[in-house]
C-alpha cells in the first residue's frame, strides 16, 4: 500500500515510549546578554548612520532655538538643551526601535525568536537596553554642545547617566510595544515617528509658551519627566528632590512599558 | 488506484493522539487531522472564502528519517510546518512531537525541535559567527558551549572564510547555510527545515546534506524538510508525503511514489523550429503530447517509446529534432499522476 489511505498502523504498533527529554530554557539574563551583544553588535553593520542622524537632528535644533531663546540662566534655556539632549534618546528609543519590531513582526523575522526557547522579557529587554544605551555617547554630545551654546554649566551632565537608562526604558519599552502590536510595518513606523515628533515638540518648546492642552499632553509622555529632571541641573542650586522625583516617575513608566512590551511581544508571537 | 483511495486520508482513528500521552517507540511527530483556515484575504476580490490551508492533514514522521513535504508553492506545506514549530495554532488536530503535544504546549516545540524559516531577517545584521553563537545562547547553551558548537558548525559547513562578514553581505545561498549553520548550534533531535536549500550552489547543498546525515548516523536527528524541488526530494528523502490544496494526497518513499507511474516512460522531444507535422508518426504524437514551445513531452510504454523513437530519429522528422531524451519516470510524472497541480515544482 503506498498510499495514507491506511495511515500507519496504530493498533498492532510497537510498544509505547515515553515523551523526549525537553532541552534545557534558555534562562533570562543569560539570554538577555546574548541579545543585548547581538543588537549592539548590529550596530556597526546598520544603524550608525542613523545614530549621526539622531545626533544632527538635536544639534540642529539647538542651533534653531538659539535664535529665538537667550543663552544663559533661564528656563527657557534649560528646557532647549535638556529637550535636544532628551530627543536623541526618543529618535532612537522610541522611533528606531518601533520601526526594528515592526520590520521583523511584517518579514516573519520573529519566529527565529519564537521557536527558541528564550523568554519573551529577554528579547524585549535585551533590544531595549541596546537601543538605550545606542544614545548615550549622542546624548552626551548634544548636552555638551548645548550648554556651551546656552552658557549653562556643564558640571551636572553627569545626570544623563540616570536619565538615558530610565527614560530609554520608558520610550524603548514604548516603541516595541507600538513596534510588535502595529498590524503592518508601515502603521509602526508612523507611531514612532508621531512618538518621536511629539517628543521633539513637546519636549524642547519652552514651557511657558505652550497652551495649557498642549501641557496636558506634555504630562503625558514619559520622555518629559527626563527632560525635567535634566533641565532642573542646570539651575544655580538644583532641587535634587524634584530630580529624583521626575526620575522616579520615568523608572516607574519604564517598567510599565517594558512589561507591556513583553506581553506584546508574546501577543505577537503565538498566533 | 481508485480516486476514494486517494481522498480518503482523513479517516485516521483518533484514539492515541487524542487519547494517552505515550508514543508509539520510534515516532517522532504524530499529525492528526490538522486544519488551518486563513480568513478570506483583502486582495481576494468579493465572494472568494477563507482559505482552508491545511484541510485534515494526518502524517506520521518515524525518528531518525529524512521526511518530506513535497509540492507547489501555496499548498499548504509551510502552514503545517509553522503548526509543527508552534508558531501557529490549528484550527482543528492535533500534533505530537516526540510524546509531546504542541497544540497544547506550543513552547516546549522550541526545547525539541530547531526551526529554519525562509526568512532570514532576524540575523541579517549579524556576522555568520555571530548569528550561530547568539542562536546556541537562546537555544540555552553557555556562553563557552554556544562559542565552541558555533565554531565548530562553522568549520563544518565551510563558512570559516566569512565567519566575520553579515549575512546580508552575503549572496542568497550564503546567506541560507548560515541560517542552517545557526539551526544546528545547540543540537535538537528533530530539524524542521523550510525549503533550506533555496539559491545555494552545489557545494553548499553538498555540505548541508552531509552535515544532516552525520546527525542522523550520530545522534539519530530527525529531519523534516519542506521542498518543492524534485530532484532533491528524490535524492535526499527516505520518505515523502505529496501535500496538494492544503491535503497529503500521497506518502510513501521516493521509489515508492515512483512505482505508482511504473511501466510507463518519459519521451522529452525538442524540435529546431516547427515540428514535422507531415510525418504521420509526428502528427499523431502532436495530438497527445504535452507542448510547451519546441518542447513535447510525452508519457508512455516503453514498446510505443521505442517505436515513436525510431519514428523521430529517421528522415525528415530527425532532421527537425534538436534533441531528445527517454527517462524513467520522475517523482514529478508520480506527482502529475496523483493529481497534483501542474507546473509548480521545480525540476
Amino acid at each position: 500500500m503506498t498510499l495514507l489511505s491506511a495511515p500507519p498502523q496504530t493498533t498492532a504498533g510497537p510498544p509505547p515510549a515515553a515523551p523526549a527529554p525537553l532541552a534545557p530554557a534558555a534562562r533570562l539574563l543569560p539570554a538577555l546578554a546574548a541579545v543585548y551583544r547581538a543588537q549592539l553588535a548590529r550596530a556597526k553593520v546598520a544603524r550608525i548612520p542613523l545614530l549621526f542622524v539622531a545626533t544632527f537632528q538635536s544639534l540642529g535644533i539647538l542651533v534653531m532655538m538659539r535664535g529665538v531663546v537667550d543663552p544663559g540662566d533661564n528656563a527657557a534655556a534649560h528646557t532647549v538643551v535638556a529637550g535636544s539632549s532628551v530627543l536623541v534618546v526618543a529618535f532612537v528609543a522610541l522611533n528606531l526601535l518601533s520601526q526594528y519590531f515592526g520590520r521583523l513582526r511584517a518579514t516573519g523575522g520573529l519566529d527565529h525568536y519564537a521557536t527558541l526557547p528564550v523568554p519573551a522579557a529577554s528579547v524585549v529587554l535585551g533590544a531595549a537596553a541596546a537601543y538605550a544605551s545606542f544614545t548615550l555617547p549622542g546624548t552626551l554630545v548634544t548636552a555638551a554642545v548645548g550648554a556651551w551654546m546656552f552658557a549653562l554649566p556643564a558640571a551636572h551632565l553627569w545626570v544623563l547617566l540616570l536619565v538615558v537608562p530610565l527614560a530609554g526604558a520608558a520610550l524603548s519599552g514604548l516603541g516595541a510595544v507600538c513596534g510588535l502590536l502595529a498590524p503592518r510595518q508601515e502603521i509602526a513606523t508612523l507611531l514612532g515617528q508621531l512618538g518621536m515628533s511629539a517628543a521633539l515638540l513637546l519636549g524642547v518648546l519652552p514651557v511657558e509658551r505652550l497652551p495649557q492642552p498642549v501641557l496636558w499632553l506634555r504630562d503625558l509622555l514619559p520622555s518629559t519627566y527626563g527632560v525635567e529632571a535634566f533641565a532642573r541641573t542646570f539651575s544655580a542650586s538644583p532641587d535634587w528632590a524634584a530630580v529624583a522625583g521626575d526620575l522616579a516617575v520615568c523608572a516607574g513608566v519604564g517598567l510599565v512599558s517594558l512589561a507591556a512590551a513583553t506581553l506584546a511581544y508574546r501577543r505577537a508571537t503565538t498566533r | 488506484m481508485s480516486e476514494t483511495d486517494r481522498r480518503a486520508p482523513r479517516a485516521a482513528p483518533q484514539g492515541e493522539a487524542a487519547g494517552t500521552p505515550g508514543r508509539r517507540a520510534g515516532q517522532c511527530c504524530a499529525v492528526r487531522d490538522l486544519v488551518k483556515t486563513y480568513p478570506a484575504g483583502r486582495g481576494a476580490g468579493a465572494g472568494a472564502g477563507p482559505v482552508r490551508a491545511n484541510d485534515g492533514i494526518t502524517l506520521d514522521v518515524r525518528q531518525g528519517e529524512v521526511f518530506g513535504l513535497l509540492g507547489p508553492n501555496g499548498a499548504g506545506k509551510s502552514t503545517l510546518v509553522r503548526q509543527l514549530t508552534g508558531l501557529l495554532r490549528p484550527d482543528s488536530g492535533s500534533v505530537e512531537i516526540l510524546g509531546h503535544d504542541v497544540v497544547r504546549h506550543p513552547e516546549r516545540a522550541a526545547r525539541l525541535l530547531a526551526y529554519l524559516g525562509q526568512e532570514s531577517s532576524a540575523l541579517d545584521e549579524l556576522t555568520v559567527s555571530l548569528a550561530a553563537e547568539t542562536t546556541g545562547r537562546l537555544r540555552g547553551l553557555g556562553r563557552a558551549q554556544a562559542r565552541s558548537q558555533a565554531a565548530d558548525v562553522l568549520t563544518e559547513l565551510g563558512l570559516e572564510g566569512i565567519a566575520g562578514r553579515p549575512l546580508a553581505k552575503l549572496s542568497g545561498g550564503q546567506r541560507r547555510l548560515a541560517c542552517f549553520a545557526a539551526v544546528l548550534v545547540g543540537e535538537r533531535p528533530l530539524l524542521v527545515l523550510d525549503e533550506p536549500t533555496t539559491g545555494m550552489d552545489p557545494v553548499a547543498r553538498r555540505a548541508v546534506w552531509s552535515a544532516v546525515d552525520r546527525r542522523r548516523a550520530e545522534h539519530g536527528v530527525t529531519v523534516l524538510l519542506v521542498t518543492h524541488n524534485v530532484i532533491e526530494a528524490e535524492t535526499v528523502l527516505d520518505r515523502v508525503a505529496v501535500v496538494d490544496e492544503g491535503r497529503v494526497i500521497a506518502c510513501d518513499t521516493p521509489g515508492g511514489l515512483k512505482a505508482l507511474v511504473d511501466g510507463d516512460v518519459r519521451l522529452d522531444l525538442v524540435w529546431r523550429t516547427e515540428a514535422p507535422l507531415e510525418v504521420p508518426a509526428v502528427a499523431l504524437l502532436a495530438e497527445r503530447a504535452e507542448r510547451t514551445g519546441r518542447r513535447w513531452t510525452v508519457r508512455t510504454s516503453p514498446e510505443q517509446a521505442r517505436e515513436l523513437v525510431a519514428a523521430v530519429t529517421t528522415g525528415p522528422a530527425f532532421a527537425a529534432l534538436d534533441d531528445f531524451t527517454l527517462a524513467t519516470p520522475s517523482l514529478e510524472d508520480a506527482y502529475l499522476k496523483l493529481g497534483g497541480r501542474h507546473g509548480g515544482l521545480a525540476k
